[in-house]
């Protein structure tokens, strides 16, 4: 007996409609069902942040909500950051600049953490990015460069909101 | 790693999850998810039946009802934790909240789910039990009240029967001029507290102590509330001496022991959280009659 459900959402200014198990995590859904690999599968239980995703701008663990769950929801995944002629966000770039990730596995977890942030506060305190990021494990232990990473995104989106 | 098979239902109103839960045997009932999906992620959990509660209309909110305020079983932590009436009424439950997992988990999480969940560490569970609060069920036979001394029964249960499900939780807030504070020591910050320990206070004009109330998490498998530690403090001019020997009552305290922790650590730290919640919580109540 399979359990199945029609399911229609948006991903990254997408729509995608699928019949998927109900059981099927938004994690598997991304990965197996439209091919966004860019979410990682880490713990599978809510440990390690490297599933996380925006659902209607709120960071959350892909791997603890059901696919069927998202119907009709707004999803955001680390494929959904950079522009589509590939400019980066400035957070991805300032990470980029800073040498923020090094095996990289955590990384698309903690661009989603952070680009929440960044979207509420723009002039978030050094404690408070260590603050937000104890969400997501980097087992690099590359903190340091995220930290730097964050500040810089954030001092470049002030400038910009100055000039515009 | 995903959970075993279940039926799905997402109903939209509180009736027909009564309904639902009368008319299926091993139904679950799925609130934030943040513990029971881990958990049927694990397969420590296989129920036949999930009903999700996401989509029922007027499980979520904070309202006040004459003085109490009022939370939705499904408002989520993190709502609570950002909301101005919260911090106006009851500041110290979003000084608890920081506590509580990490934002993404905040952003999903329920206060509902966290009280049925009933963890011996849960930093809202231990928020309840400091204010006596009152916990409002539903099923197809009627809605209940629960005072949370008989709706946590022991080591992560609950007193709702298997047709009940939690609607909603009501929190007297103190004066306005009350202290409070919320302490609690873990591993890494977001990780199960080993203890924690809540305190409010509320000052008479001459500057004794006219209420107050603890409530101790992780040294029994339910918040603590130290009836001897309260009461001596009552009628008192705060100071560390009588910080102190509240600390020393609690101190007293059986504790839980297990492989990570002994029973002697645990009620260490009931005594030193005491006592550093009470001096904050004093503190507090100072700053806040001066304004």
């Amino acid at each position: 007996m399979t359990d199945t459900r029609h399911l229609k959402l948006r991903v990254n200014d997408r729509e995608y409609e699928r019949v998927v198990e109900t059981r099927l995590t938004l994690a598997d859904f991304l990965r197996h069902e439209i091919g966004l690999t860019g979410t990682h599968v880490g713990c599978e239980h809510g440990v390690c942040g490297a599933c996380t995703v925006l659902v209607e701008g709120r960071s959350c663990r892909s791997c603890l909500l059901l696919a069927v769950q998202a119907h009709g929801r707004e999803i955001r995944t680390v494929e959904g950051l950079a522009a589509a002629d590939g400019t980066l966000s400035p957070l991805q770039q300032a990470f980029w600049e800073t040498h923020a990730l090094q095996c990289g596995f955590c990384i698309p977890g903690v661009l989603m953490t952070l680009t929440e942030l960044l979207a509420a506060n723009q002039t978030p305190s050094e404690a408070e990015i260590r603050e937000r990021i104890t969400g997501n494990i980097c087992r690099c232990t590359g903190y340091q460069s995220i930290i730097e990473a964050t500040l810089l995104a954030a001092e470049r989106l002030r400038q910009g909101r100055e000039v515009a | 790693m995903k959970p075993a098979s279940f039926t799905y239902h997402d109903p939209v109103s509180i009736g027909d999850v009564a309904d639902l839960l009368c008319r299926h045997e091993n139904a679950r009932l799925l609130a934030g998810g943040q513990s029971l999906m881990p958990m049927m992620n694990f397969r420590l959990v296989t129920p036949d039946h999930l009903i999700d509660l996401n989509r029922v209309e007027g499980l979520a909110g904070i309202e006040t009802r004459g003085n109490v305020l009022r939370f939705g079983a499904m408002t989520r932590q993190r709502d609570i934790e950002l909301s101005a009436q919260v911090k106006q009424f009851c500041p110290v439950m979003q000084e608890a909240l920081r506590h509580v997992g990490h934002c993404q988990t905040r952003n999903r999480g329920t206060i509902g789910g966290s009280l049925c969940h009933l963890d011996p560490s849960a930093e809202l569970v231990n928020i309840t039990a400091l204010h006596d609060g009152t916990l409002h069920a539903a099923s197809r036979r009627g809605a209940r009240r629960l005072e949370f001394t008989e709706f946590a029964t022991g080591y992560m249960s609950n007193a709702l029967e298997p047709d009940e499900l939690l609607v909603a939780v009501g929190l007297t807030p103190w004066s306005p001029h009350h202290g409070y504070a919320f302490v609690e020591v873990a591993r890494r910050l977001g990780d199960y507290a080993i203890v924690g320990v809540s305190a409010q206070v509320e000052l008479d004009r001459h500057g004794a102590i006219r209420r107050a109330a603890l409530a101790i998490s992780g040294l029994e498998t339910t918040p603590v509330r130290p009836a001897l530690a309260e009461r001596g403090l009552l009628g008192q001019e705060p100071s560390p001496a009588i910080f102190r020997a509240a600390a020393a009552e609690v101190g007293k305290l059986g504790a839980m022991s297990d492989a990570y922790v002994t029973a002697a650590y645990r009620q260490h730290l009931g005594r030193i959280l005491t006592y550093r919640a009470l001096e904050r919580a004093v503190a507090r109540s100072y700053e806040r009659m001066k304004v």
